[in-house]
């Protein structure tokens, strides 16, 4: 891959206060511009710590991390802010206005942003995730997705080049699932945004264009979805699951129907059962 | 549980007394709290119960709203009304019924007291009811804005009253479910003898204290996620806008004042 | 202990301007020993029914017959108690309602709420930690110290303590990992086989729901959409689909196949197991051909 790299984390190690062990230990990895990844891992694997290092809400003890060739540290802290984006867990806890666009302005406002341009960039944003119907809508009103797709606009309302989704959708029904991914998917395709979701949704992560696998705080593998989710039953161990399509795949060929691959998805798993097998 | 406090909550329409600046409204609200007092005699009193029901008209809040904020101070006002009936014992004597005497003075003093009350009301819940929470809150941040310069933290206590605003609802939901699930586990919360009544109060404060704790840590990162470091160097997206209407307003009030140092005797 | 809804209907905030229809015309039979799944769309009112289980909501119309007691509208009913000991409620995120110095003490404030002594509820608390998969020394330890998959754990426990005839589960997986969420369902149904209790799952899950039920509720817009088995309900998967509902991915990929190969498989297969045999079979056939 020749693409850019925007962030760098190079022997990242990072342990809490007050607690014993390391929550993260000697982990490197390189983000590219424009891609999707997806961090995976069981509760407690450490990928929610990763989020708060690369926002600088935490700093790891040992190793350094690289935002576009800067190095993030104390003073460098909010220049990283305003290229990095957040959206939380909790959809309640990370809404600041009482009203949606007051939400939205709360990070323009933070960052000194003329009134004027602020106005166009919060209209310019709900745009976006589809919310511009909600401008005056109290958070209390609101569903959870549409909740976290404010959440969305405040993030690209600050015009980041890289938005870290922090298991944003857990908390959300299928249907605000969907929404949400849908609208990040949009924003990657066409404002080139770089996405990395913490997630242990599947479903999610088969999508991405890249998965790294954390374990005990130590990144356990990395891979093209296609790589990681060959790994099979140790995902299992792992505290993950298998994705439909592969686990089906697996189940045929142990019934003596032979398939090229693990298949990732069901149109490509059908289509071969189809062409190979059937149509003869 | 929300729904149900009608008294004082937000009437969205588009009045001028709705489109006002809240800055003016603060500013008649004061005023009129002070200029209640000079009033002393039925003409004084009749122009302040004039301009109230003007406001209340020109608010175009229906008026059953009005009524039903009323209601919860009702016992007060009838409690200070009958507390001057009996106790004022000066000028004619009205009515007497053994130890029981109503003498003109008291009730006089009586229906100006709680004509005085209820118009205090009246203006305080036009205020609450045709402005919301967060103009409230950004009118007093203004107004207040000169506090500034001794140090006083009219942002941040600003910002304080408008997560709270924003929470309110959210916690009201919040202790809806907890109560919900303790009743489900045994607690009974709406009968039975006052001791156990406070004690069940625990099982319901304690996870709501606890989430609370827990909501301000999750806001407060989520907040700095997003570039807050204090009120310095910070724009502001909501604007408050001062008009003719608000000055006009404003002017209209002064003239009342007079008419009522005028008239009062 | 039966359960059984007829013809409920409830208003939220009866008789004030806010008034809100929130289910009407709800009729669900629940037998002793039965695994009902109801699911639906957020505000489907599915919460709202549940609620009805324990009489934490009484219907403004229709009644709620739950073991020999019935609950209507305009009686007045003395023993909720009764009701409440019998069928317990896990609500969804029940570690937010953790609030007792020590896990034993919050397992056991149920129990006692209900009249059961100190040295009974302690025993109990003692069996209800292991069934969730926890260690008894947790017991002694603050339920703010633990880990939020074990204050889960902690919540279910006070739950099981009371003993209940009847268990109800309000999303009981939301936020968990998948290792998570499958050892919690799996403890459920063990449950529900062990103790013969009746379970009822309010869920987004189909995956879930076609796993455990034998029965499935679907509300839609405050009202009974369908109801049935998993086969029933899954065998004509297109109606859900317009619902905007998901239906499992067994369900979804045997449609699809059955939609390339122009066929129809003689059942609708619930598990991907069942689906390999049938898969596999169809191919042998269509080799000979």
């Amino acid at each position: 891959m020749n693409k850019k790299k925007l962030v760098q984390l190079e022997n990242v190690s990072f342990q809490y206060p007050l607690e014993t062990g390391f929550a993260l230990r000697n982990v490197s990895f390189d983000i590219y511009e424009g891609e999707w990844l997806a961090l995976v891992g069981h509760n407690g694997s450490g990928k929610s710590t990763l989020a708060k290092l690369l926002n600088g809400l935490q700093f790891p003890q040992e190793g350094t991390i690289k935002v576009n060739g800067m190095l993030l540290s104390e003073e460098t802290v909010w220049e990283t802010r305003k290229k990095i984006g957040m959206v939380f867990q909790n959809p309640d806890n990370q809404f600041v206005g009482t009203t949606v666009q007051d939400d939205v302005a709360f990070g323009l406002e933070n960052n000194g942003i003329d009134r004027e341009e602020m106005v166009e960039r919060v209209k310019y944003s709900l745009e976006k995730v589809k919310m511009a119907q909600f401008l005056d809508q109290e958070p209390h009103h609101l569903s959870g997705g549409q909740k976290q797709r404010v959440a969305i606009a405040g993030v690209i309302a600050l015009r980041p080049s890289i938005i870290i989704l922090d298991e944003a959708t857990s908390m959300l029904d299928p249907r605000g699932r969907e929404e949400v991914l849908e609208t990040v998917r949009e924003l990657k395709e066409n404002h080139h945004m770089t996405v990395i979701s913490i997630t242990h949704d599947l479903e999610e992560a088969v999508k991405a264009d890249r998965i790294i696998v954390m374990n005990k705080g130590e990144l356990y593998r990395e891979g093209s979805p296609e790589d990681i989710f060959q790994m099979d039953e140790e995902l299992v161990q792992l505290g993950l699951d298998i994705p439909f399509p592969v686990k089906m795949s697996k189940l045929l060929k142990e019934q003596g129907v032979s398939l090229s691959r693990h298949f990732l998805s069901e149109e490509e798993l059908v289509e071969e059962l189809w062409t190979s097998h059937y149509k003869k | 549980m929300m729904e149900k406090m009608i008294f004082g909550r937000y009437v969205p329409a588009h009045s001028l007394i709705h489109r006002m600046d809240p800055r003016s409204k603060l500013m008649i609200i004061f005023l009129f709290v002070c200029i209640v007092f000079i009033a002393n005699n039925s003409l004084t009193y009749g122009l302040l119960a004039i301009y109230t029901l003007g406001m209340i008209s020109l608010s175009k809040v229906p008026f059953r709203f009005i009524i039903s904020g009323l209601k919860p101070v009702l016992w007060l006002v009838l409690f200070t009304l009958l507390l001057h009936l009996f106790l004022t014992k000066e000028g004619e004597l009205l009515f007497q019924a053994g130890w029981f005497s109503i003498y003109e003075e008291g009730l006089r003093q009586g229906i100006f007291i709680s004509l005085r009350f209820f118009l205090l009301i009246l203006m305080t819940s036009i205020l609450t009811l045709t402005t919301t929470p967060i103009e409230i809150t950004d009118g007093l941040e203004s107004l207040l804005h000169p506090l500034n310069k001794v140090k006083f933290p009219v942002h941040e206590l600003a910002l304080m009253m408008s997560i709270s605003l924003r929470f309110i609802p959210t916690l009201m939901q919040e202790t809806d479910k907890i109560m919900k699930a303790q009743t489900a586990r045994g607690v009974d919360f709406s009968s039975g003898p006052i001791k156990d009544r406070v004690k069940a109060i625990i099982p319901l404060l304690i996870p709501l204290f606890v989430n609370s704790f827990k909501r301000a840590e999750e806001l407060a990162t989520a907040m700095e996620a997003r570039g807050y470091r204090g009120g310095e160097g910070r724009t502001k997206y909501r604007q408050l806008s001062w008009g003719l209407k608000d000055t006009s307003m404003l002017i209209f009030l002064g003239i009342l004042t007079a008419l009522l140092v005028l008239f009062r005797t | 202990m039966d359960i059984s809804l007829q013809k409920v209907e409830y208003r939220y905030q009866a008789n004030t301007p806010f008034e809100r229809l929130a289910i009407i015309d709800v009729s669900i039979d629940i037998p002793s020993g039965t695994f009902l799944a109801i699911i639906g769309h957020t505000g489907s009112g599915k919460s709202t029914v549940l609620q009805h289980l324990n009489a934490l909501l009484k219907p403004t119309a229709g009644k709620v017959v739950i073991g020999d007691k019935e609950v209507t509208a305009d009686k007045k009913q003395k023993n909720l108690k009764d009701i409440r000991q019998k069928v317990g409620i896990v609500f969804q995120f029940p570690e937010h309602q953790l609030f007792e110095e020590t896990v034993e003490k919050d397992i056991c404030f149920g129990p006692m709420n209900f009249g059961v002594s100190m040295e009974e509820a302690q025993r109990r608390a003692k069996v209800a930690i292991k069934q969730v998969g926890l260690s008894e020394e947790i017991l002694s330890k603050s339920p703010f110290d633990l880990s939020g998959g074990q204050m889960r754990r902690v919540a279910i426990a006070g739950v099981l303590a009371m003993e209940p005839d009847v268990i109800v589960l309000d999303e009981p997986t939301a936020g968990l990992d998948p290792r998570g969420r499958k050892e919690i369902m799996d403890m459920f149904h063990a449950l529900h086989k062990e103790r013969e209790l009746s379970t009822v799952l309010v869920t987004h899950s189909m995956e879930d729901a076609s796993k455990y039920a034998d029965h499935i509720v679907i509300m839609q817009k405050g009202e009974v959409y369908k109801k049935g088995t998993p086969e029933e309900i899954f065998s004509s998967p297109e109606g859900l689909m317009q619902l905007g509902l998901d239906v499992p991915e067994v369900v979804r990929f045997q449609k699809k196949i059955e939609e390339t190969f122009h066929i129809k498989f003689s059942q609708t297969c619930l598990t991907a197991e069942l689906l390999t045999e049938e898969i596999a079979l169809l191919l042998k056939g269509g080799e000979q051909k």
